[in-house]
């Protein structure tokens, strides 16, 4: 299990966790919230190059499609494979079993302009106030 | 008006609720400058009984498959129609209803479709039907844009055995889509040519797409096809357009199809001039993300209780919009109803019956007419209920000059191949009757041949040779 | 009412049928010259069934469905309106039902008539110069008209890139756009949901090669601005194609084609009164003007000196759409249609529509809040935002609705609305109709203020009660299989 605590976040509501030069990335709890019952996640291949703010994959409610998008360069190690068939990990676990691919970053340094904990939440409740 | 059930009092009522003075401050957000003044210059009204004689007298005007002797197929065939067909197609409930948005009030549809979906998979041994597309021509055309979607290659290959009208709507969307439709050439014996469809599909094509039976009638070697696609890298797509063909034979997914579809109008749907038929596609479960059109699924209700939805919707243009798989939203429900009607009725030992009647039928025609001195027949695959002849003459002529006895003797070739300007494709079905070949046998005799086509050829006065 | 009814695969028994076929003669080598391993002897799962069992069967299945002829169906945006019962007996004339796409022409003069006059009397209603009959639904007709533009301008050598569309449109607009090859752009909407012309001046440049637009949009709001719409998007070497799905609101008022548009399609199952039939068949006609007329699809209709008959020999044509040439047994009904209203019917129409949808909005406004408060046409589109605070949204508000035996309006769009609720009523209510559809109305408001748990729980009448969907799209069942297999 991962502590969100130590979590770094997006403004699009990824999150990531480092581990070496390895970062573990996945849809945080708002998001998941928002988008409700995920039905299906398409995730791109190992050996993917991402780059940060593109799309890396799409999670599907019945009634939507939304984009996730990589908080980092790198390349894709790794995805969930868990989700084909069970989707709602997701809903349920989003910090755990839930986690969506793991990536090698190209520039690990990269993680620490991201958003921390505490940050993440002032935007949350900055973006709340402002609608 | 008739169809309005609001007198002036109402209006007048409604009117005064809503605080304006007339219907035309209805409008005022219209600008002036823009309206239409006057009457519509369209044709006048019509009185009911007026209208009603005035469109039984166009109909009168037309020679119908019911009065004539008809040999016509090619993609839209005469089939005994259970009458419990239309007693449900007449029902308000199934044809005065939409798209089943609310699952709640539409289990009718919704469940109906589901059956529907079954059958589709069942007569073409395939894991996944949709809910239906237009026609057997966009429908060709929906599955070589699907094949295109999942393989991303330059090209597809479509085998010139499949209905030219099909193969021309394909052509279409082809065009649009940045996809580079070839042409596979025909083998002597009607059939696509395997050796052929390997070459291609090693060409970078996505899909390799052929009928069977195909145009000509003959029946696709369709498990050779399936391996030379697959050997070369491509998906073979087949397209069943006489659906009745599915009671005697395989379907196509028992040889390995990737993707089938067709037209299924010959289940239940009268030829009606060309539509609306129904278009089908179907799949394996591995590609069913791909896939253009509703879908039906089965789930169950807060009470346990088994019910369907509309389901996968995410690949549909009302979520995707630009990215839909496809951008159909109406499609043929009516028309799949219809399909599920005749084929519970036909069911398990009648469809294979019908099936035989059919290919039984054909073979007496053609059999008749073969007799008939340069009369033979052009490719000699096997073959279901459609079949080609060589006639010595015009046979666009020639059927012309049947029609003014009321002979549909079949549909001409030349129309398409200037070089088979000669050909003509050749239909029979359940409700071909014997005497109707008798009369199809001798009017050909006597339109090609000469003499009255009992036996006795006239001597051929007015023609040379051929 | 009984709730549920098994499968067709699981009713029946063995040596039931449902058809009296003759016996097959056999064959004296059996295998009819088809080598062994393309036969099969029976299809796997196909039921044995009597032909009172598959009458019973449909005959309870379509207890379950709501539809126009048991009440008000006011789906925004789907104009479902009467079907008139002359239509469903004038299509199944053996004249026109058993006649064959493939037959000489000359043996059908009748059918190739009635589409002419259908073409005419369709360019009379637009103002457009040319139709072509063949797209078989509103879907098709866009993919057929931005094709036409796509073609027109290669033809130009002013190949483009871009269509513009607006945020509010029918989702198959964009898609029919890619469909034709082209990117698609999004223009937004002034809040009343009419083209931002600010917006539209900066979307516009020498890569767009059309605006599609809807009109009245789909807020029901006539685009009142379409002369200065026009003017941009031709100024600036673009065409316009219309949607005419909200056609209803127009007829005998606004004649499209005489707003100066290049292209337009309409969707007969809407406007002309064809049946819906739980999903289709359609037809979606295209009318064009002059300059894009070589561009129709093949075959048309076409008067020689044989008489009617059909023509492909069009070099700049699109090419075909339809495997023959279209949904003919829709167009007798919109012709039928045409002809017993004519113009005075065809103008009552679209004032009553009008009416009818103004007549709801000022019922309903005290209570719900409408999406936009600039006069609308033909449907009226309210949000569920004075609903929030009572934790009451949109989809129960739809729910309740199936309890009072009213089918809901279109819910969640246009998407520029939060919580869209759209109605169409349509000009076939009486306002007995639309009373009761507003008393309905009036008492789910109630409900959601003193018992919102109704409204969460809805339906609580309905054959089936709320489903669940994410288990359908989670581990789809598409088919049914024996349980044996």
């Amino acid at each position: 299990m991962i502590d969100p605590d130590n979590l770094k976040y997006t403004r699009d509501h990824e999150w990531i966790a480092l581990e070496g030069e390895v970062g573990t990335i996945g849809i945080t709890d708002f998001a998941q919230k928002e988008l409700g019952d995920i039905v299906f996640v398409e995730l791109m291949q190992a050996g993917t190059v991402v780059t940060a703010g593109k799309e890396m994959g799409t999670v599907e409610s019945v009634k939507a499609v939304s984009e996730v998008y990589s908080p980092v360069n790198g390349t894709l190690e790794e995805s969930n494979g868990d989700l084909s068939s069970k989707p709602e990990l997701i809903n349920q676990d989003p910090y755990g079993r839930g986690w969506m691919v793991r990536v090698r970053l190209s520039d690990p340094a990269q993680v620490a302009r991201l958003m921390d904990q505490s940050s993440y939440e002032a935007y949350l409740k900055q973006e709340a106030s402002g609608q | 008006m008739k169809y309005l059930s609001s007198g002036p009092g109402d209006r007048h009522a409604m009117l005064e609720e809503i605080g304006v003075s007339s219907i035309d401050d209805l409008f005022s957000s219209i600008p002036r400058e823009l309206r239409h003044e006057g009457p519509l210059p369209v044709s006048p009204a019509l009185s009911d009984p007026d209208l009603e004689h005035l469109l039984r007298g166009w109909a009168s005007e037309n020679l119908t498959l019911e009065s004539a002797a008809s040999f016509l197929g090619a993609g839209a065939y005469r089939h005994y129609r259970s009458p419990a067909v239309d007693a449900i197609l007449t029902r308000s409930e199934f044809y005065t209803s939409y798209t089943p948005y609310q699952p709640e009030i539409s289990q009718g549809t919704l469940q109906s479709l589901f059956e529907y979906q079954t059958f589709i998979c069942m007569l073409t041994e395939m894991e996944v039907s949709n809910a239906s597309l237009y026609d057997g021509g966009s429908a060709l055309a929906e599955a070589m844009l699907m094949a295109h979607r999942l393989r991303r290659g330059a090209c597809s290959y479509v085998s010139e055995s499949v209905h030219p009208n099909h193969r021309q709507v394909a052509a279409t969307y082809a065009q649009n889509a940045g996809i580079e439709l070839r042409a596979l050439p025909r083998r002597a014996d009607g059939a696509t040519d395997p050796e052929a469809v390997e070459k291609s599909a090693r060409s970078g094509a996505s899909s390799i797409i052929v009928q069977s039976p195909n145009f000509f009638g003959v029946i696709e070697p369709l498990e050779e096809l399936a391996a030379a696609a697959h050997l070369g890298g491509a998906m073979l797509l087949v397209s069943v357009v006489e659906p009745v063909s599915l009671g005697l034979l395989r379907g196509p997914g028992h040889f390995g199809a990737d993707i089938v579809t067709g037209e299924g109008q010959a289940f239940g749907l009268p030829p009606s001039f060309g539509g609306p038929y129904l278009g089908f596609l179907a799949c394996m479960e591995s590609a069913v993300r791909a896939l253009p059109g509703r879908l039906v699924g089965e789930t169950v209700d807060v009470e346990g209780e088994r019910g369907y939805v509309l389901t996968l919707a995410t690949r549909e243009q009302h979520i995707r919009r630009e990215k839909a798989t496809s951008n159909i939203c109406t499609n043929q429900s009516l028309c799949a109803l219809a399909l599920s009607v005749q084929l519970a009725a036909l069911g398990r030992h009648g469809l294979p019956r019908l099936a035989r009647l059919n290919a039984w039928n054909a073979r007496q025609a053609l059999a008749r007419i073969s007799d008939i001195p340069g009369i033979q027949r052009e490719f000699k695959g096997p073959f279901f209920n459609e079949f080609v002849v060589e006639l010595p003459d015009d046979a666009g002529r020639v059927c012309q000059a049947l029609a003014a006895e009321k002979v549909l003797a079949g549909v001409p070739l030349g129309r398409w191949w200037p070089e088979l300007n000669r050909h003509l494709l050749i239909c029979a079905t359940e409700l071909t009757r014997p005497e109707e070949i008798d009369r199809l046998a001798q009017s050909l005799h006597k339109a090609t041949v000469g003499g009255d086509g009992t036996g006795q050829v006239e001597a051929r006065s007015e023609r040379g040779a051929i | 009412m009984e709730r549920s009814e098994k499968l067709l695969f699981e009713i029946g028994s063995p040596g039931r049928v449902g058809i009296h076929l003759p016996e097959c003669p056999e064959e004296p080598d059996g295998d009819l010259g088809i080598p062994a391993q393309y036969l099969r002897t029976e299809i796997e799962g196909f039921p044995e069934l009597s032909e009172v069992d598959v009458v019973r069967h449909f005959t309870r299945l379509s207890r379950w469905n709501t539809a126009v002829d048991l009440g008000m169906y006011p789906l925004g945006s789907c104009t479902m309106k009467y079907n008139p019962k002359m239509h469903e007996s004038l299509a199944r004339l053996p004249g026109f039902a058993e006649t064959h796409p493939l037959q000489p022409e000359t043996t059908a003069p009748g059918c190739l008539r009635l589409m002419h006059e259908l073409e005419k009397d369709l360019c009379a209603i637009s103002g457009m110069d040319h139709f072509t009959l063949a797209p078989s639904a509103g879907a098709q007709g866009e993919f057929v008209g931005m094709s036409m533009i796509r073609a027109y301008l290669s033809e130009r050598g002013d190949a483009r890139r871009v269509v513009l569309i607006p945020d509010s449109a029918h989702g198959t607009n964009p898609a029919s756009a890619r469909l034709a090859g082209y990117e698609v752009e999004t223009v937004p909407s002034s809040p009343n949901g009419t083209i931002d012309t600010k917006a539209l001046r900066g979307c516009m440049g020498p890569d767009v090669a059309a605006l599609m637009l809807t009109n009245p949009n789909t807020l029901g709001v006539f685009e009142n601005r379409i002369v200065e719409v026009l003017g941009i998007v031709h100024g600036a070497g673009g065409l316009v194609y219309q949607d005419g799905a909200n056609m209803n609101a127009l007829l005998g008022k606004v004649r499209p084609g005489d707003t100066g548009i290049d292209v337009l399609h309409l969707n007969l199952h809407k406007t002309f009164s064809t049946p819906h039939g739980g999903g289709g068949p359609g037809a979606g006609p295209v009318g064009v003007r002059s300059v894009l007329e070589p561009y129709l699809p093949v075959p048309r209709v076409v008067h020689g000196t044989e008489g009617w008959r059909l023509e492909e020999g069009y070099p700049k044509s699109i090419g075909r759409v339809h495997a023959f040439h279209g949904n003919f047994g829709v167009l007798l009904r919109a012709y039928v249609y045409i002809r017993s209203l004519g113009a005075e019917g065809l103008r009552q129409v679209g004032e009553q529509a009008v009416l009818n949808a103004r007549y709801l909005r000022k019922r309903l406004s005290g209570d719900f809040e409408p999406a936009v408060t600039s006069d609308m046409l033909h449907e009226v589109v309210f949000s569920d935002h004075s609903f929030h605070d009572l934790g009451v949204t949109t989809l129960d508000i739809a729910k309740r609705l199936l309890d009072f035996g009213f089918h809901p309006p279109t819910i969640y769009f246009p998407l520029t609305v939060a919580g869209a609720l759209m109605m169409e009523p349509t000009e076939c209510e009486s306002r007995q109709e639309l009373d009761a559809f507003v008393d309905a109305m009036l008492q789910i408001r109630h409900e959601a203020e003193h018992e919102p748990q109704i409204l969460k729980s809805a339906p609580h009448r309905t054959p089936v009660r709320r489903l669940d969907e994410v288990a359908a799209a989670r581990r789809p069942r598409l088919r049914w299989r024996s349980p044996t297999a």
